[in-house]
């Protein structure tokens, strides 16, 4: 048994595959840092630091002489979400009910997605974590006001990063309002706006990221922005009454800009 | 072209586990290798040859290495016998007999790769994926 406790659950095996397979259909749609930036893990729950390369002086205990370094290490964060379930719904699951009341897993899900997107794409100052846009040296190319703007300035945006000596393809995050527009517009002709945005990503993926404010361009050449995970989303046991158990969803890690030319934020 | 990979019907099994036999092939396969390796070397007296083969060789390792961990990484109760018995210092039959013993429960016996061998959800990098 691991640090998740998940055999303290009063829960049967059927109930914890109900709870992952949410959990993981919950997850993949809003996990939009994972789509667009290099992933390296899960290493561990016990891995606790990325290494930088870096050093910074430090003086030596008793000097004579001697010089000393210390080394720079990124730590890893941890994020969780509990949440409650009924053990009464989980029994009717076992039953074979196909309706199980799962909502607060779901808004866990939410809340720790869109967690590692704001993380990701707008940093964690907190956390030693600078995100994707606010790193990027390129100044913010407003959107537009109307979703028929946003082909020019996301070209732009990529015209930005590829001056940068960055080459493509180049992927689109953007805030769920802001998407939302994207997939509804059909330009003069009716061609959709989406197919028009990925010619100019040359091929890159449009993606839907809930907390990010506005839009991100990101090359995904690859090497340029590094997800380090330590212990990937998981489900864990904390306690149970009577009538509920009480569950989180957690993860660790931590995340480094390489190259911040590499991205151009979108306003 | 064979599929012989599959010991039951490939339309009555899940993707993982027909990725999950695909490496288990591969697996065989690179160990087939390593010892036909081994015996090319015993015999050939050429040192050039020699070299080429023990190049080789060191790929067919590396390729053993690689799906070990990726089957071990799908199915807990393998990666915890496995890390009872591999790069222990002693009795290796009581390493895996205690292995084994201490493994109870580390895993279903449904036989579907379910999940990650942490404990995790197995989400890792979406690249790549419709979202």
């Amino acid at each position: 048994m691991n640090h998740l406790l998940r055999q303290l659950a009063p829960i049967s095996e059927a109930s914890w595959e109900l709870l992952d397979e949410e959990a993981r259909e919950r997850l993949r749609g809003p996990l939009a840092a994972r789509r667009l930036v290099d992933f390296a893990g899960p290493l561990g729950w016990e891995h606790s630091a990325t290494n930088l390369g870096r050093v910074e002086e430090v003086a030596a205990p008793n000097g004579g002489g001697v010089s000393a370094l210390r080394r720079r290490v990124l730590p890893l964060v941890e994020l969780r979400a509990d949440f409650s379930i009924s053990l009464a719904e989980l029994r009717d699951g076992d039953r074979g009910a196909v309706d199980v009341e799962l909502a607060p897993l779901d808004g866990a899900a939410k809340q720790i997605a869109i967690c590692e997107n704001v993380a990701v794409f707008h940093g964690w100052e907190g956390a030693g974590i600078a995100g994707v846009a606010e790193a990027s040296p390129i100044g913010a190319e407003p959107l537009g006001a109307s979703a028929e703007e946003y082909p020019r300035s996301v070209a732009r945006a990529v015209e930005a990063v590829r001056q940068g000596g960055v080459e493509g393809p180049y992927g689109l995050a953007l805030g769920p309002d802001e998407y939302t527009r994207v997939i509804e517009t059909a330009e003069h002709g009716g061609y959709p706006l989406r197919d028009h945005l990925a010619k100019i990503l040359e091929g890159g993926p449009i993606v839907w990221a809930p907390g990010v404010t506005g839009g991100v361009v990101i090359s995904l050449r690859g090497g340029d922005f590094l997800f380090e995970s330590g212990q990937d989303l998981s489900i864990g046991y904390s306690h149970h009454e009577a009538e509920a158990v009480h569950l989180y969803l957690e993860e660790s890690f931590s995340f480094i800009v390489a190259t911040p030319e590499a991205a151009a934020p979108l306003s | 072209m064979g599929f012989d990979q599959y010991h039951e019907p490939p339309e009555e099994l899940s993707a993982e586990t027909r990725s999950f036999a695909r490496i288990c092939a591969s697996l065989e396969e690179e160990c087939q290798a390593i010892g036909w390796y081994q015996q090319r070397l015993a015999v050939e007296p050429d040192s050039e040859a020699r070299a080429i083969m023990e190049d080789a060789q060191g790929e067919e390792f590396k390729h053993f290495a690689m799906n070990l961990e990726y089957l071990l990484r799908r199915t807990p109760r393998w990666r915890a016998i496995a890390e009872g018995v591999l790069f222990q210092e002693g009795d290796v039959v009581e390493h895996g007999e205690a292995a084994e013993a201490a493994s109870e429960g580390e895993d279903d016996d449904s036989g579907e790769a379910v999940g990650a061998a942490d404990g995790s959800l197995g989400i890792g990098s979406l690249r790549g994926e419709q979202q």
